[in-house]
């Protein structure tokens, strides 16, 4: 498959502060691409400087075979952005803010409304398309959203953070729709900080760092590169608080992840350690409940590739406007 | 090679018109805008009409100035600033559009807008105080070519806002001083030095001045034609300086 996204050195700094770092990847066409990283990591701004919102300081992208400086007005055809704060117009309803959508993009007369419709249908928002956006649950507000960014057929759909604020099936209603969009064709980059959003819909993922891109490869790939790692996960009946600076102490465990009385401790010999652990659980009396051992999922991974706690990425960033 | 540069042109305009008709359909023509938008001008000319009934007929070229300055400043600054804050102006970045088309469709609803409020006191003047209007083309054209320059200048105003009611503050800095520089209430040439210097730095002298010449067969300061020249002016200088500290204030702010 041809990329359809090219950037290349793409840099963007505040004063002293660089927000984007000299990142270079490639998009294939067709493909579902995710820029995983935790908030402020540089993912909306990279994102916003490919979609023509934001002047980069330095470097390029190329948006199929434009450039986002010098055919911003082209590359704007070719795209749909959905943004992470649901920004359509309170006043009009869904029917009408997919038809001025329309409208703006140049989607012939004739076709608008026919258009509008079948989205509304495809996205399930027939019974909701005469009530004002302002009126829509948040989960609809972002079906709403996609629908509209996707009325003029682009050829590549920028989601930011698309199920950030959403509830559990709201969420996985996006996520369906966001695959059966990627059946059709369509190439998809997407930003998120949800480990297990990135994996179940990228086919590749950008993990980005303080502006740094460490790592672009598939999940399963991303798993394999700690595969010689193994990880213990051991029940506790409670954890007091030294316990986890004594086991850190131990030799032999490079990781340790806490989870309420859970403990994950990410080793290169299991065999090795577990006789120290086990003896130092007997020293503080703490009782174990339950042991086994895990193969590395992606969050392990990113934990492992990052160095950073996987608890970073749970943190939603506050909510600008209401949605 | 013309052909495509009258579609771009075309395909331009009727852009700058979908956003216009969103925006009166989304904010200018809901009951509660127009009411507004005919309250001021009402209060004033009632306030002239019960002081002094013979004589409004001398100040009613300047409250019809008056009510399009006020109409058309304050919805284009409003519409903007709001959009700005609710992230919905992105939407139009985001879009394939010239800055030139958001900027022209934004002043054209404003314009229609400041029109319509416009047109419904001056029938409302008609039989109250009989007035009439000399020469209709110019009079249309004055107040088509004062209304575009009034919102731009709205626009102008909310780019260096964040919120509404800033817009509203600032809009007053540059409006309130109008009221007694442009000719409304006191005529130019009889203000002391150095006040006509600025009168005649801003588009409400001209818009006042013209009127004059269509409602009551006034000679004015200068003529008709030059009051339209000059308006057009100030539509052309006003358009472009928008559009650059929009686009400097895009890149600063995005």
């Amino acid at each position: 498959m041809d990329a359809i996204i090219r950037v290349n050195d793409l840099t963007k700094s505040y004063g002293p502060n660089l927000a984007v770092d000299h990142i270079s990847f490639d998009v294939k066409e067709g493909e579902v691409f995710g820029f995983l990283g935790p908030n402020g990591a540089g993912k909306t701004t990279t994102i916003r400087m490919m979609v023509g919102l934001t002047q980069p300081s330095s470097g390029t992208a190329l948006i199929d075979g434009h450039d986002i400086l010098r055919e911003p007005v082209k590359v704007k055809q070719t795209i749909g952005l959905v943004p992470e704060t649901s920004n359509l117009y309170g006043e009009l309803t869904s029917l009408e803010n997919l038809i001025y959508q329309a409208e703006l993009y140049g989607v012939a007369r004739k076709e608008r409304k026919v258009r509008a419709l079948q989205l509304l249908e495809e996205f399930g928002l027939k019974e909701h398309q005469e009530k004002p956006f302002q009126k829509l649950s948040r989960g609809l507000k972002r079906r709403l959203t996609i629908a509209t960014a996707l009325i003029h057929h682009p050829k590549i759909l920028f989601l930011d953070e698309p199920t950030t604020g959403l509830d559990v099936m709201s969420a996985r209603g996006l996520r369906k729709l966001i695959l059966d969009s990627k059946k059709k064709g369509l190439t998809i980059f997407l930003t998120t900080h949800y480990i297990p959003e990135a994996e179940s819909l990228c086919d590749r993922i950008a993990i980005i760092v303080k502006g740094k891109i460490r790592i672009i490869d598939t999940p399963q790939n991303i798993r394999s590169r700690v595969k010689e790692m193994e990880i213990l996960e051991i029940g506790l009946d409670r954890i007091p608080d030294p316990l986890k600076n004594k086991l850190l102490s131990l030799d032999g465990i490079e990781k340790i992840l806490i989870d309420e009385n859970r403990i994950r401790f990410h080793t290169e010999n299991i065999n090795q350690v577990t006789p120290g652990i086990i003896r130092l659980f007997e020293e503080q009396g703490v009782k174990m409940e339950t042991i086994n051992t895990l193969s590395p999922t992606l969050e392990d991974a990113f934990v492992t590739l990052t160095g950073l706690d996987s608890e970073l990425m749970k943190i939603d960033k506050p909510e600008k406007t209401p949605a | 090679m013309r052909f495509e540069v009258q579609g771009k042109m075309m395909d331009e305009i009727a852009k700058a018109y979908f956003i216009a008709k969103k925006d009166m359909g989304a904010y200018y023509l809901k009951p509660p805008l127009i009411s507004w938008g005919l309250m001021l001008p009402i209060v004033f000319v009632l306030a002239f009409y019960f002081r002094n009934p013979m004589g409004i007929k001398e100040v009613v070229p300047g409250l019809i100035g008056l009510t399009l300055l006020f109409s058309c400043t304050s919805m284009a600054a409003i519409v903007i600033t709001f959009e700005k804050r609710i992230g919905a102006l992105e939407r139009l970045l985001l879009a394939p559009l010239a800055i030139r088309t958001i900027l022209f469709g934004k002043a054209l609803g404003s314009t229609v807008f400041g029109l319509v409020i416009t047109l419904v006191i001056t029938i409302f003047l008609i039989p109250i105080i009989g007035l009439s209007i000399h020469h209709p083309f110019s009079f249309s054209l004055t107040i088509i070519l004062s209304g575009i320059a009034f919102s731009l200048l709205g626009i102008l105003i909310s780019v260096g806002v964040k919120e509404v009611f800033e817009a509203m503050t600032l809009s007053n800095f540059f409006r309130f001083p109008m009221i007694f520089l442009c000719g409304v209430f006191f005529p130019v040439p009889e203000m002391p030095y150095p006040l006509p210097i600025l009168s005649y730095l801003l588009p409400l002298t001209y818009t006042v001045d013209g009127l004059r010449h269509c409602l009551s067969e006034d000679k004015g300061i200068i003529p008709l034609y030059l009051n339209l020249l000059i308006l057009l002016g100030f539509v052309l200088l006003l358009f472009g300086l928008s559009l650059f500290i929009f686009k400097k204030r895009i890149r600063q702010e995005f």
